[in-house]
Order: C-alpha cells, then sequence, then structure tokens
C-alpha cells in the first residue's frame, strides 16, 4: 500500500508517539509524562481556562514585540542600507549589539519596566530587532541596479520610489527574515515570561515545575509552544507565495 | 571612390541629441582610467543610431552618460539644446536584461510611468501598447511567466508608453537566441517606423547594427573614441543578401580590424 507523500510525517508522528507510550509505560519511574498524560494535562489547562489565557498572553506580547522591532528597523535598515555612510557609522554599533542574546537583557529590562507585559515586549523588541535590521540593510545592498536605474528613469518623486522600487524590490527578502525573527520572537517570549511575567505559555512551564512538579503540564506547554511556532511559521511561509512577492523565490 | 559615404562625426547640424568633448575618467585604487575620450556626436531627430565597438570600450559607459545616469567627467550631453543633468522620462533606457519589474503584472509594468494619469486614459494607453509589442493575452501575466523575448518587447512597451523623445537600448537583444533576436530587430523596426522617435542602439552585433540603423558609429578600443561613422543607405526593408549590404558589413568589419583577409 503506498501512502499519499503528505500523510508520510504524520505516520511518522504517530509511531513516535506510540513508541513514547511504550517506554514509558515499561518505565513507572517515569522521567517524562506519557503522550496520554500530556493530553490530560492540555485538557485540564482547557477546563480551567488556562490555556487559552496563556496562548492569548504571549502572542499579545510577540506580537507587539515583533511589530514595534519590524516598524523601527526595516525603515531604519533600509535607510542605512541605502546611504552607505550612514551604515558605516553604525556598523561597529551593530556589530557589537548583535551578538548579545536578548536573554541578556533581562535584568535591564525588568529593572526599566519591572515585572509585566512590558519587560516582556522590550526583550522580544530587542530580539527582533537587529536581526530586521541587518536583513533591511543586506536586502537593499542587494537589489539589482537594473531596478534602481529603470525607476530612476520614470521621474518618480522620492516617496514614490521609495513605495513602488524599493519596496517590492526587497519584499521577498524581508519576508524571509521577518519569517525567521519570528521564529527568534517566539524563542525569546517563552524564556522572557519564565522570568519576567506571571502569565503564558513561558510562565507555564516554569510554574508547573516550582508548583509541584506536573511534568505533564511542562510537556503540554512546550507542545503547544511548538505548535503554535509551527503555525507562525506556515502563516509567514503563505506571505512568500503572495504573487508580487513570488519571483523572489524562483531561479529566473 | 569608395561608395561608402563616410560622415564625420561633428556635423554641424543642429541635432536633437549632442553629445561635445565627452570624457569619462574612472578613479579606481588611486589610479585613474580613462574611458570615454573626446567623444561628439549630433543625432538627428528621429533618427536611427546603432553604436558599435570591441567589447569592454566603454559603448555602456556612453549609453548611461547620456541617458544622464552618469556624469562625464569633461564634455557635456544636450537634448533639443539643454543640458542633460540627470535620468528624464523623456529619454528612457531599455536594458539587455531583467530591466522589468518582476513584482509587475505586464499591464502593471507598462502602465509603470502612467501614473499621473486618469485611469481610462492609463487603460487606453496600455492597451495600444500591449497590442504594438503584441503581448496580447498577457496583460495579468508575470514577468516570471514571459519568455526572454517577450520580456524584452514588455520592456520596450514601458518605455514608449510614457512618449519618450529619445530610446535608447544598451544590447537589448544581447541575451536573445538568434531566431528571437532576428525576430525581435523586425519587431523594432516596425515600432520605429510608426512611433518614429530618436533611438540610440547599442550593439555588439555588426549584423544587427546594419540592418538597423540610419548610421553606424564606431567606437575604438579603451579610451574610446570615436573612430568612424558609417550612413547606411539602404532603405527598409534591407535585403541582408544584397551586395550593397554586404558591403557596408565588411566595411564595418574592416573598422573594428575583423575584416577576411584571404
Amino acid at each position: 500500500m503506498r501512502l499519499p507523500v503528505q500523510l508520510r510525517p504524520v505516520l511518522f508522528i504517530v509511531v513516535l508517539l506510540v513508541f513514547w507510550q511504550i517506554a514509558v509505560s515499561s518505565h513507572p519511574g517515569q522521567l517524562l509524562p506519557g503522550p496520554w498524560g500530556v493530553v490530560l494535562g492540555i485538557a485540564d489547562l482547557i477546563r480551567h481556562g488556562l490555556l487559552l489565557k496563556y496562548v492569548v498572553a504571549s502572542l499579545f506580547r510577540v506580537t507587539w514585540g515583533f511589530a514595534l522591532a519590524a516598524i523601527l528597523a526595516i525603515p531604519l535598515g533600509l535607510t542605512l542600507g541605502w546611504y552607505r555612510r550612514g551604515e558605516m557609522a553604525f556598523y561597529p554599533l551593530l556589530q557589537i549589539f548583535r551578538p548579545i542574546s536578548p536573554l541578556a537583557w533581562i535584568p535591564i529590562a525588568i529593572l526599566w519596566f519591572g515585572v509585566g507585559d512590558l519587560a516582556a515586549i522590550f526583550l522580544i523588541f530587542v530580539g527582533c530587532f537587529f536581526p530586521l535590521l541587518l536583513t533591511a540593510m543586506s536586502a537593499v545592498h542587494n537589489i539589482p541596479t537594473v531596478y534602481i536605474n529603470a525607476g530612476r528613469n520614470f521621474g518618480l518623486s522620492t516617496a514614490d520610489f521609495v513605495s513602488r522600487v524599493l519596496y517590492p524590490a526587497v519584499g521577498p527578502q524581508l519576508i524571509v527574515g521577518m519569517r525567521i525573527t519570528l521564529g527568534i520572537a517566539w524563542l525569546v517570549v517563552v524564556a522572557a515570561e519564565m522570568i519576567a511575567v506571571n502569565s503564558g505559555l513561558g510562565f507555564l512551564i516554569i510554574d508547573a515545575r516550582n508548583a509541584g512538579n506536573r511534568y505533564d503540564l511542562v510537556v503540554a506547554g512546550m507542545v503547544i509552544i511548538g505548535t503554535i511556532g509551527l503555525l507562525l511559521d506556515f502563516g509567514m511561509r503563505s506571505l512568500e507565495r503572495v504573487k508580487s512577492f513570488r519571483w523572489g523565490y524562483s531561479e529566473d | 571612390m569608395s561608395l561608402t559615404e563616410v560622415v564625420i562625426a561633428s556635423r554641424p547640424v543642429e541635432g536633437k541629441l549632442r553629445a561635445e568633448h565627452l570624457g569619462m575618467v574612472f578613479e579606481r585604487d588611486g589610479t585613474s582610467m580613462s574611458v570615454l575620450e573626446d567623444i561628439t556626436l549630433d543625432v538627428a531627430d528621429g533618427e536611427f543610431i546603432c553604436l558599435v565597438g570591441p567589447s569592454g570600450c566603454g559603448k555602456s559607459t556612453l549609453l548611461n552618460a547620456l541617458a544622464g545616469f552618469v556624469a562625464p567627467t569633461s564634455g557635456t550631453v544636450t537634448v533639443d539644446g539643454e543640458v542633460v543633468a540627470g535620468p528624464d522620462p523623456r529619454r528612457i533606457l531599455v536594458f539587455q536584461e531583467r530591466g522589468v519589474f518582476p513584482w509587475l503584472t505586464v499591464e502593471g509594468n507598462i502602465g509603470f510611468g502612467l501614473s499621473e494619469m486618469s485611469r481610462t486614459e492609463r487603460k487606453k494607453r496600455i492597451a495600444h501598447y500591449v497590442q504594438m509589442v503584441r503581448l496580447q493575452g498577457f496583460e495579468n501575466s508575470y514577468p516570471s511567466d514571459l519568455s526572454g523575448g517577450m520580456k524584452q518587447r514588455l520592456q520596450v512597451a514601458r518605455a514608449l508608453a510614457v512618449n519618450p523623445d529619445i530610446l535608447y537600448l544598451d544590447e537589448p537583444f544581447g541575451a536573445l537566441d538568434s531566431i528571437t533576436r532576428v525576430i525581435m530587430r523586425g519587431e523594432l523596426l516596425r515600432i520605429w517606423q510608426t512611433e518614429r522617435r530618436t533611438i540610440f542602439f547599442v550593439t555588439h552585433d555588426i549584423d544587427e547594427a546594419v540592418q538597423l540603423a540610419d548610421r553606424v558609429v564606431v567606437l575604438s578600443s579603451r579610451p574610446a573614441r570615436v573612430q568612424d561613422v558609417l550612413s547606411i543607405d539602404i532603405p527598409h526593408p534591407r535585403n541582408i543578401s544584397s551586395p550593397r549590404y554586404l558591403q557596408l558589413r565588411d566595411d564595418l568589419l574592416k573598422q573594428i580590424g575583423l575584416a577576411y583577409t584571404p
């Protein structure tokens, strides 16, 4: 029997889950809860109304942190990329800030914003800002000169040039950068919530452990984080299929 | 006496496009390299000029200077007596490759320079040029779905749509296969004969030059100077096996130093 290609990964996951359940059942010492335990854990979270609340809290922080970073970093990156002198001035500073993990900012985030949403949003912002800035800068460098010259030839105003040539030309690369960066944001929010706030999926994980070693809830949180991360990536990926961006992903 | 009438580059006649003592020097790593030297040209309104020369001699540099994309180190370019200070929609440059915007459809590309126009006017203009370059049925296609020849026709249509006085073409058919290239020459001539723009066409293809041009400007190797200007006095449509055609072609090959010597 030949299985449709799309079903193969699903089948593989099912097989893994079965092995997981068997392994857990044959070792009652329980280093991990079994998949059924995790399902019950998720059901427990839904029953208490926590699942939706925590997912919304995490997505809320990611949305704001990511959106603020995108609004600031993309125009700034495009401008710096366009004016090479600006880039040269900023470059050393960028290279110093870039390797600092966003998690290193946690104490400062709490010092500035206290324990709460703002601190978490700030951490996500920091985690997203530099990757987006660098993406935008390199996207400008990669615009073929011929598009720029063709745009200039038709006598566009600066505003028109930016909206009708510059943005469309960097669009495909920006989307790839945003996709990767959203992944980073989703990593950072979990860590930020373990320390800087009292809600969200990261808080769920650390709280489940601290408040009674509920490892079924810990793993439940991990599964939910993974699933939502997958959905976010899927959503960003669907932008790559928009017709006016698609040219950037195929060999021409 | 040779049948070839050699016209001296600096004719005293006032033309549409004039380059006067154009020079271009590039500075790189502290050394300066002269690319263009004392180029003087005069192009009449509606004339079809082909520019040929050895590869790397500076043909594209000259074209970019004429079109205003780079400022010459010395000398001036004037159009209708007005000094060219930068690119201008009255003079459109058609690039060899990738010149169309891949994020716009055929219609979007042709209408790119027409944003000031009213919707209906714009629609009409786009439809007219879609027809002229024979892209009917592809109005909503993206360039990635077009062949190389269609993309170049699209670029020509986008250029013509803004009603330019001068069309600069930088080896526009250089990346096409030889059959498509021959077809495109015919198309360009047809368009030129109906629209009567001034055309300045850079090519490395001697046959292309002799088939298309009213006059062929021959550049020397770097630093490029105007080596010669040949008038092609054969009416269109040109018979490419006529003795006159072959003779002009040989003259041009001789100019470039590629003549057949038994």
